[in-house]
């Protein structure tokens, strides 16, 4: 019967194909401009790992005091160097590390090659395990490694493929800024986006970074941060590297790792005693104030989703159903005017049901067409994304098979929410009506 | 024409009239909206940065092997290299002037401290301005293109150098004239002193340029025009240069400058995609996104117009179909075409007016929920009204083709039954 239905619907569509393409194209074009925001947005408000974004938590301690919020500043995001080193010291989470980003020039062994500029991160050597970093060769370093300030770093593969072509690299040297470096481990491709870890200083989307190196290795080289470095009050600090980690300037991103309830609270209360102690030694003059936020409340805290992104989600979802009304108007019309047709039919037997199966498997039809429109159009949609958004943003939105199939589905569920109204009107006609005028 | 018998047809497809007004209300809202975002991008793209924005590079290198800018030695041998460095700009062919620099308008990459009118404590006081500082030589003004409206430039003696992390306020400092009027508001600001970052060491202004935007894109909304120059060359592992060149060399120069820069010591990196930069480059990734959102809602403005077009051409026709006996019956009483014309013209007028109405309160509503989510500002009440004209000429323009078929049905009709 739902054979017969389509092919009655087929036949229907066929013979006004002008108002069946403004209604196959305005699904398009609705389910499209909905499909392609989307796609951008999941992109970019995806959960960078999953498995862990509850366990993982950023921490804040207020340095600057309320006289730089009353100036239009936030409490920092970043920690400054001596309360992320004193953090690291007390150890008092299950994992922790003080991370930030650093760049080198790289000379290669290779006197015809030209030295070229990376970028990596300085970090502690539980970033590893915490972030679930996978390896193609070698391991991440140890927390002795870290007390000695040892001159070994991990290596992505792209700069693995760069320097030894894609070989087990372990053990080689790596000349950056005038040190050696021993290669401890290469990093299988592995980029989180955003990269959580990294927001406080960039959009979250950018390259993987070349290399890690020891933290303290990286202070013990004098290397400053390639990140923000935000000081505030600290006018009258020390000349020198020394005088720069010995200020109130805010440049260490800080993660901890805290499996349960238990140790969230635990570690809240014990930063709260942090800042309380540092307040009792003279060094705030305010009541003492940290927060604690994990990863997908510290990705909104650093507001990782542009907002083009969420204003264009919000207005393609308004064009998604301007576009459906006008579904609704044009079935309707379409609908009503086969009244006659109906009439004889239901006065032939055919019941109200059955009326009403028709129509709707002909507003199927209409709606898997304006998928199939709206999976090309979101196509063309994917390729201008680069117009709206960020290179790096746009990169990542892609079709793949998901959003075909949501974009067939969205087009289809939709039209059959459009087409509800029109069908049952349709199946209410009444016969004697329509047999009468006739 | 009397509206009654409109009215009371209209009764009769409840269902269309209100999908018709509310197309059009939503049709309102969103095109409003998205019209405003269109205009607020543009103006902020549009704005000038006072500097003269043609035939003019940025080149950023990193020293390999650089000495440390935290000993005064390693600053000593920095500050010579980038003197070098100047130098071999500066005799560049086609080259009419070069700087050091910190940052350029709109780059993205800024120096932001306080400034204040009294000596500081250590913490800065709640009265102080943000304000962001460029750190060049004495040729920044000419090379930048500022108009200096009061005082003079710095002269080459009154150029020092410093360390990237040295503490140390300049003696001169030239600021921008909204700056001048904010700390100064009662009269000139050369000759006056400030003070930076909450410091005790006084600055004193001398000269004022008309206007230099800061390079913060997206951000420091309110401290836009709030710049300093300050007379450093600043000593650090990698280096900025500002470059003028005669008109038309931009690119010649732009292709030449790395490799003469290499030549003199080639001891260091000079990116190859952002290495050397033309200025317009900077400008168009800094408005990139503002400029793809307009263009994205004016895309999205045309076809919501041409789908509710097409929606009302295709509701009126139906009417105009399932009508067409009684039109042929009004024709023989005696209505001319244009009545039949009118008719059809005026209930579309009144639809669209409804839905018009509805519009207005719901683009005032879109509106609201787009400030309290987005920064955005309120929606200015032309805009809802030259929308609400916008929509009622697309009805009467939609509505015409079938109206004038509909006029076209003779009157024989009547007679006829179908």
């Amino acid at each position: 019967m739902l054979a017969y239905y389509l092919r009655l619907g087929l036949h229907s569509l066929r013979r006004n194909p002008i108002l069946t393409a403004l209604m196959v194209m305005a699904v398009g074009f609705g389910v499209a401009s909905s499909m392609t925001t989307y796609a951008v947005f999941r992109a970019v408000s995806g959960n960078p790992l999953p498995d862990k974004s509850t366990q993982l938590f950023a921490p804040q301690i207020d340095v600057w005091g309320p006289d730089s919020r009353a100036r239009g500043r936030d409490i920092p995001d970043a920690l400054t160097y001596k309360d992320a080193t004193a953090l690291m010291h007390e150890h008092k989470a299950a994992r922790q590390t003080a991370i930030y980003p650093v760049g080198f020039t790289l000379v290669p062994r290779d006197a015809a090659r030209e030295p070229f500029a990376v970028s990596g991160y300085a970090a502690y050597a539980d970033f590893f395990p915490m972030f679930e970093v996978p390896f193609l060769y070698g391991s991440g370093w140890n927390a002795a490694q870290d007390e000695a300030r040892a001159t070994v770093v991990v290596i992505s593969s792209k700069l693995n493929q760069q320097l030894f072509g894609g070989a087990n690299s372990v053990g080689q040297t790596v000349h950056l800024d005038d040190h050696d470096y021993q290669v401890i481990g290469v990093a299988a491709d592995w980029n989180p986006r955003p990269r959580f870890y990294d927001v406080n200083n960039s959009s979250g989307f950018t390259d993987p970074p070349d290399f890690f190196l020891p933290f303290t290795r990286a202070i013990d080289t004098q290397t400053e941060t390639a990140g923000n470095d935000n000081c505030f009050g600290s006018g009258g600090r020390k000349p020198g590297f020394d005088g720069w980690l010995q200020s109130e300037c805010a440049w260490v991103s800080y993660w901890v790792e805290l499996p349960d309830a238990a140790a969230v609270r635990a570690y809240r209360s014990y930063l709260l005693g942090y800042a309380d102690e540092q307040r009792q030694a003279g060094r705030f003059h305010w009541p003492s104030y940290v927060t604690l936020r994990n990863l997908t409340e510290w990705m909104d805290y650093e507001r990782v989703v542009p907002p083009e992104t969420r204003i264009s989600l919000v207005l393609s979802l308004g064009f998604l159903l301007v576009c459906l009304v006008n579904t609704v108007g044009l079935m309707l019309a379409k609908f009503m005017r086969r009244a006659g047709e109906i009439g004889v039919r239901r006065a032939l037997g055919a019941s109200r049901r059955e009326i009403w199966l028709q129509y709707l498997a002909e507003a199927a039809i209409v709606g898997v067409s304006g998928g199939l429109a709206g999976v090309m159009l979101t196509g063309l949609g994917v390729l201008g994304v680069g117009l709206v958004f960020e290179p790096d943003i746009a990169r990542l939105a892609h079709i793949n098979l998901g959003l075909v199939g949501l974009t067939l589905l969205c087009s289809l569920v939709a039209t059959l929410g459009a087409a509800f109204y029109p069908t049952w009107r349709a199946s209410r006609v009444q016969p004697a009506w329509q047999l009468k005028s006739h | 024409m009397s509206l009654h018998p409109i009215l009371a047809a209209l009764r009769k497809h409840k269902a269309g009239v209100v999908l018709i007004a509310l197309q059009i209300a939503l049709t309102l809202a969103i095109v409003c909206n998205a019209v405003f975002i269109i205009y607020s991008r543009v103006e902020k793209v549009h704005r000038p940065t006072g500097i003269d924005e043609s035939n003019l590079l940025l080149i950023t290198q990193q020293w390999v092997g650089a000495p440390s800018m935290d000993t005064p030695a390693g600053v000593q041998q920095l500050d010579s290299m980038l003197r070098q460095d100047l130098d071999t700009l500066r005799r560049q062919p086609d080259v009419t002037s070069v700087t050091s620099i910190t940052s350029l308008p709109l780059l993205n990459s800024s120096w932001v401290g306080g400034v204040a009118v009294k000596p500081g404590e250590q913490t800065p006081g709640k009265n102080d301005v943000h304000t962001a500082m460029y750190f060049g030589d004495e040729q920044m003004i000419g090379t930048l293109g500022l108009q200096i409206v009061e005082g003079r430039n710095f002269n080459a003696s009154e150029i020092a150098h410093k360390g990237m992390r040295d503490q140390g306020e300049p003696p001169i400092v030239i600021v921008t004239q909204d700056l001048a009027k904010r700390l100064f508001p009662d009269g000139s600001a050369v000759g006056k002193v400030v003070y930076f970052d909450g410091s005790s060491t006084p600055s004193t202004i001398i000269g004022v340029v008309r206007r230099m935007q800061t390079p913060a894109v997206g951000w420091g909304d309110n401290f836009t025009w709030y710049s300093t120059l300050m007379p450093f060359r600043i000593n650090a592992t990698f280096s900025r240069y500002a470059v003028r060149t005669r008109p038309g060399q931009l690119d010649a120069v732009a292709r030449t400058a790395a490799a003469a820069l290499y030549n003199g010591n080639p001891l260091r990196v000079i990116d190859e995609d952002d290495g050397v930069k033309r200025f317009g480059d900077i400008r168009g990734d800094a408005y990139r996104a503002d400029i793809g959102m307009a263009v994205l809602m004016g895309v999205v403005c045309l076809i919501l117009l041409a789908v509710t077009a097409a929606g009302i051409v295709g509701l009126t026709s139906f009417w105009v179909g399932q009508r067409h006996r009684q039109i042929g019956v009004r024709r023989a009483l005696g209505a001319r075409k244009i009545d039949i014309l009118h008719y059809f013209q005026l209930e579309n007028l009144m639809i669209a007016g409804v839905g018009a109405v509805v519009g207005v309160v719901m683009a005032i509503g879109l509106n609201r929920l787009l400030m309290s989510k987005f920064e955005m500002q309120s929606l200015p009440v032309y805009y809802v009204l030259l929308g609400l004209l916008v929509v009622m000429v697309l009805g009467q323009i939609a509505v015409f083709v079938p109206a004038r078929r509909a006029s076209n049905v003779p009157p024989v009709v009547a007679t006829r039954s179908v």
